[in-house]
């Protein structure tokens, strides 16, 4: 019984929470703090029992009549557990980080109410098993994100979050579209390995073009996909757990992830290149990837050079998806998790050099090596992986995208992966610069001290673990259940034999 | 006078699984009128007992009912044991016993909230008499959505119209009293216009009854002259764009309970008239031309009343206008329903079913806690909301999760409304519905965001008045309704397609 | 005309007809609330005159039509009763005997 309904557990082990927060009053700072930890762990249990059953072959899976015509689907298959492991994992650590960021601050349980819900929503959005199922998930998500990135109540806040809601109801909308248009076609279209659209006549190829058009257009907003990408220097208003969680987790890899769903498990990678559907998505992640690092070269703070480094990182999940080819592929998966762990490291380190010395700028941050050895270390490991030094895992990547561009016959591809790379490293080296062999220029510009540590222990416990991740991820790639392994084993399940 | 009903009703309820329907039928007009006598014996504004134990009793019977019909599928019946046509004939088929369920339960929650209401606010000489109004609505609206025929259901229609002035006017403020005034007005104008059709259409067919009217029927100029009688006056009370000049001050102007009653079913019942006229004897009539003219002017509705909602300072207003672009939804259902393929108008009859229902939740909630809101403010605009995030967070997340249902984001009732729906237009190839449908979400989050941006600013403290516990209680379980019949709707529209009006049948 | 001359029925029902369009002229034209309370009254008589006289033309002596105008009637008294007592609670407390919107307009 409870291995049928995991899926629904998963799901209610951030759900439940959330309401409980909701209800909790705000000064009952103990048991809000227990209640988030206590949920994070069941959750990365929960997770890892799946995850376990389904490389043994197993699917968990939910399903009842939501409306006439469609199905409300929750199944565990190998493509949920990788981001449904992914996000539990960085929950866990983004929740210790927030409860040290939000120390004292207001609003507390209205903070942890929606960050639960909106995890609540990235558990759907991994678990969906349809295409509706998945749509209900991605609202969701936008609507608990909202919250989050006014919390501040300033008007830049909440500036920021109007542009949000723009992009993201619109784009809801054309996914909603989108999909109605699949479902007029062909009733509910699960999610199933290998495609399920194959046996679509050919009269209907238009259609089919349109719906992906559509819903591309739709995931490209979260995804951050140029010429859509503008909310997301824009948020960085939001506290910077919302930033991690955000930019790492929640909400671009909601929409890389749908892509991954749309091209593999709705479309199947073999009939989208039949369609001609991979090679303009191709096209929009290339220019994706160059633009926006091109423009994180410009920026001086550090908040926002890192969400552009975003918009340009999260495409190489798009890249690989289009690459046509196992390797490809598997880079694209797997780089869904590295940039994921990476990416988070990064922000919390941005967080504890604007929380700890107040440095928003990156022009303020010379020296900060001395002051803060260990986030600047973590830094420097989060930004060599992001440029793709080996054996870091963001090499990893890189590696299996430039063999699936060749697999693929289009070498030119590994073109845009080192100007990429270039890029990446012309404008995190500079900072990596700042930190280690710049003299400290004076005084910072508000400075706090947390006792023994350079900085909070709630801050400095999360950003070692994801910079050894980040470190683990790339030397143990060959393990079992290395974000390596797991991309390996999708790819297989993903391909007609 | 009230041992009567209750007994009935135990009995009933110990009889099991055997329950007739007519009982049943008749209880759904007896209890509410019953208590709007009790309560109008002693007229107070505080009767919390027996209020109560009317709600309670009222509940239980429409839920009898529903399930009935749901085990049993139509029922007609003959009150008093007089056939028509000098006798009252009610016809409890799905979407008839769906909405007596509907109303019992939204005027459960009305009823409630303003027994919550603090002594201070019940002050006015006309409090007294909100409760023998309230009940007598609710048997009004009983015997709009049960009559079989004609003149019933104008019967049904006036007395809905005279209890909703009557209740906007309890509110004794001078803008309740106009907007009752006009109000009124154009409720007389309307149902005039709509005894005039029936009128031509008794002297054509000599006969009131649905069923006869139909099956003699022949599309003669008469028959053309009245529908256009009875479809004006109809649209003029569901209002309609351009005809929906009476209903923002109107719903803004009253009571919360009872602008919640309003927006959510008062102006259903002039809609489901029009739904069984036109799909039941005028189906003949209802050629493209008319649905897509009648579709055009809820697409109107949509986006004015939209408009409108973004522009205005005032909260109330702002859900009374939304009110007006919801209502244009259901209009832009009726081209969809006259669909070759039968596929689109199983879509659309179950999308029009449950974008009634779920409105009807969404839309009290939304004003019940806007009603919370602003006695917590103690301002109708909607700048005047900062800070409330913090302090009215229940209030907040119940007007939130209506929103969600208004705007057609899932999981809520409205998105799976608006899903079948689109799947109609889609399925037809009526594609610029779809393009409205789509269009009316934005408006939507154009307008409901305007408030979340207000709240979530940060205001000046302490100026928030303490509102009772009940009113967020009661508003948080109708939104709640309205988001989960978004997962759980096959249920319910399997029910209300027993006896559904669409000619060419329902797959 | 001789068809009107012949069926006393047809005739009211015409009768009828004329009195509601003067009433919904008088309706639209008035801004005062009790010209048109009073127009609405005419327009209901009118109404009234035309349920039963049409009827009676093509089929004769009918109950049935008699009964609606009776039902008809209770519900125009009431609904004017009620308009009168929440006009004249207006008309205290704001002097108007024209609605706001009118008077802009």
């Amino acid at each position: 019984m409870i291995a049928s309904f995991l899926p629904l557990w998963v799901l209610a082990s951030s759900l439940v929470p959330a309401i409980l927060i909701f209800l909790l009053p705000e000064q009952q700072r103990g048991a809000r703090t227990a209640l988030n930890l206590t949920a994070a762990v069941l959750k990365l249990v929960l997770v890892a029992i799946m995850t376990w059953g389904v490389a043994q072959g197993t699917v968990y899976e939910v399903r009842f009549a939501m409306v006439p015509g469609a199905d409300f689907i929750l199944r565990a298959d190998a493509m949920a557990c990788l981001f449904a492991g992914l996000s539990a994992l960085l929950w866990f650590f983004t929740t210790v980080y927030a409860i040290g960021y939000l120390e004292g601050a207001p609003n507390r349980s209205r903070f942890f109410g929606f960050f639960s819900l909106c995890v609540a929503s990235t558990m759907g959005i991994a678990l969906s098993g349809n295409l509706i199922t998945f749509l209900l998930f991605y609202e969701l998500l936008t609507l608990s994100t909202y919250p989050l990135v006014v919390h501040r109540g300033t008007e830049k806040a909440l500036a920021a979050g109007r542009v949000y809601l723009r992009y993201t109801i619109t784009g809801g909308a054309a996914l909603l579209l989108g999909i109605a248009v699949l479902y007029s076609l062909v009733g509910d279209v699960e999610f199933l390995e290998t495609g399920s659209l194959r046996s679509v006549p050919e009269s209907a190829w238009p259609q089919l073009r349109i719906a992906f058009a559509l819903m591309i257009a739709g995931l490209g907003v979260k995804a951050a996909l140029v010429p859509l990408h503008g909310w997301l220097p824009q948020a960085m208003v939001a506290p910077a757990p919302v930033s991690a969680l955000l930019h790492a987790v929640a909400v671009v890899k909601a929409g890389a992830f749908g892509i991954v769903r749309v091209v593999y498990d709705v479309y199947g990678i073999e009939f989208a290149r039949q369609l001609a559907l991979l090679t303009p998505l191709m096209i929009v992640a290339c220019a994706t990837i160059l633009w926006g690092s091109v423009r994180a070269l410009a920026q001086t703070d550090l908040k926002r050079r890192l969400a552009f480094s975003t918009v340009s990182q999260v495409s190489y999940i798009a890249l690989g998806v289009s690459l046509f080819g196992p390797l490809g592929t598997i880079g694209g998966l797997v780089h869904l998790l590295h940039q994921g762990i990476m990416k988070v490291t990064l922000f919390y380190c941005a967080g504890n050099f604007a929380e700890t010395l107040g440095v928003h700028d990156i022009r303020e941050l010379d020296g900060a090596g001395r002051r803060m050895p260990i986030t600047s270390t973590a830094f420097t490991i989060g930004a060599f992986g992001m440029i793709g030094v080996p054996p870091l895992a963001g090499f990893v990547s890189k590696w299996y995208l430039g063999l699936g561009a060749f697999e693929a016959g289009m070498p030119w591809v590994l073109g845009v992966l080192i100007v990429s790379s270039m890029l990446n490293a012309a404008y995190f080296l500079p900072i990596v610069h700042r930190l280690w062999f710049r003299p400290i220029a004076g005084a910072w510009p508000e400075e706090h001290t947390f006792g023994r540590f350079e900085t909070s222990a709630w801050f400095l416990v999360p950003t070692i673990a994801t910079a050894l991740f980040t470190v683990g991820a790339g030397l143990f790639a060959g393990a079992p259940f290395s974000p390596l392994e797991w991309a390996m084993l999708i790819t297989r399940r993903e391909y007609l034999p | 006078m009230s041992v009567a009903p209750a007994a009935t009703l135990l009995a009933l309820m110990q009889s099991g699984s055997t329950v007739a329907a007519s009982p049943l039928i008749a209880l759904a007009l007896v209890i509410p009128l019953c208590w709007a006598v009790l309560t109008a014996m002693r007229p107070a504004p505080r009767q919390t007992l027996l209020v109560l134990s009317g709600l309670g009793i009222w509940n239980v019977a429409s839920a009898m009912l529903w399930w009935h019909t749901r085990a049993n599928g139509v029922v007609n019946y003959a009150l008093g044991g007089w056939s028509e046509p000098l006798g009252i004939g009610l016809r409890a088929d799905g979407i008839a016993s769906s909405l007596v369920l509907l109303t019992a339960v939204i005027a459960g929650g009305c009823g409630v909230y303003r027994l919550c209401t603090p002594d201070a606010d019940l002050r006015g000489t006309a409090m007294r008499w909100f409760w023998p109004l309230f009940f007598l609505l609710g048997a009004a609206l009983n015997a709009v959505w049960l009559a079989a025929d004609l003149f019933n259901m104008y019967v049904g229609l006036e007395l809905l119209g005279l209890s909703a002035v009557g209740l906007v006017a309890v509110a004794g403020t001078t803008a309740a009293l106009s907007a009752a005034l006009r109000y009124l007005l154009a409720a007389l104008l309307g149902s005039l216009a709509y005894l005039l059709g029936v009128a031509l259409l008794y002297a054509e067919y000599g006969s009131l009854a649905l069923s006869s009217v139909a099956s003699g029927f022949a599309p003669t100029d008469t028959t053309i002259v009245a529908l256009g009688f009875i479809t004006a006056g109809l649209c003029l009370k569901t209002a309609l764009f351009p005809l929906h000049g009476w209903l923002p001050p109107a719903h803004s102007a009253a009571l919360p309970p009872v602008s919640a009653l309003l927006s959510a079913l008062v102006v259903k019942a002039s809609f489901v008239m029009l739904l069984r006229i036109w799909l039941g004897p005028g189906a003949p009539l209802l050629v493209p031309t008319v649905a897509q003219g009648l579709g055009v002017l809820g697409a109107g509705a949509i986006v004015w009343g939209g408009w409108q909602a973004i522009q205005h300072a005032d909260l109330k207003m702002l859900v009374a206008h939304s009110t007006v672009a919801q209502l244009g939804y259901l209009f832009v259902a009726i081209p969809l329903l006259i669909d070759a393929s039968d596929t689109a108008r199983a879509f659309a009859w179950d999308g029009l079913m449950l974008q009634i229902v779920s409105h009807a939740l969404a839309k009290s909630a939304m004003f019940l806690a806007s009603g919370t809101l602003i006695a917590a403010v103690g301002s109708g605009k909607v700048v005047d909301l900062a800070g409330v995030s913090r302090h009215m967070p229940l209030a907040l997340f119940a007007f939130g999760l209506a929103a969600v249902s208004l705007m057609g984001l899932p999981p809520s009732g409205g998105f799976s409304a608006k899903w079948l729906l689109l799947q109609a237009a889609l399925a037809g190839g009526q594609w610029h519905w779809a393009a409205v449908l789509l269009a009316g979400g934005l408006l939507t989050a154009g307008y409901v965001f305007r408030v979340f941006r207000a709240s979530f600013l940060q205001g000046a403290e302490d100026r928030f008045t303490d509102t009772p516990l009940g009113w967020d209680v009661v508003a948080l379980l109708l939104a709640g309704m309205a988001i989960m019949l978004g997962l759980l709707s096959t249920g319910p529209l399997d029910v209300m397609r027993f006896g559904a009006l669409l000619q060419r049948g329902i797959t | 005309m001789t068809t009107l001359l012949q069926s006393a029925p047809l005739f009211y029902a015409l009768v009828g007809a004329l009195l509601v369009a003067i009433a919904f002229t008088a309706f639209a034209a008035h801004t005062h609330v009790l010209r048109r309370l009073l127009a609405f009254n005419v327009m209901g008589t009118g109404s009234f005159l035309i349920l039963v006289g049409l009827a009676q033309h093509t089929r004769g002596p009918d109950p049935v039509p008699q009964a609606l105008v009776l039902t008809g009637i209770v519900v125009a008294v009431a609904s004017t009763a009620l308009a009168l007592v929440v006009f004249r609670r207006w008309y205290e407390a704001t002097g108007h005997v024209v609605l706001p919107e009118d008077e802009r307009a």
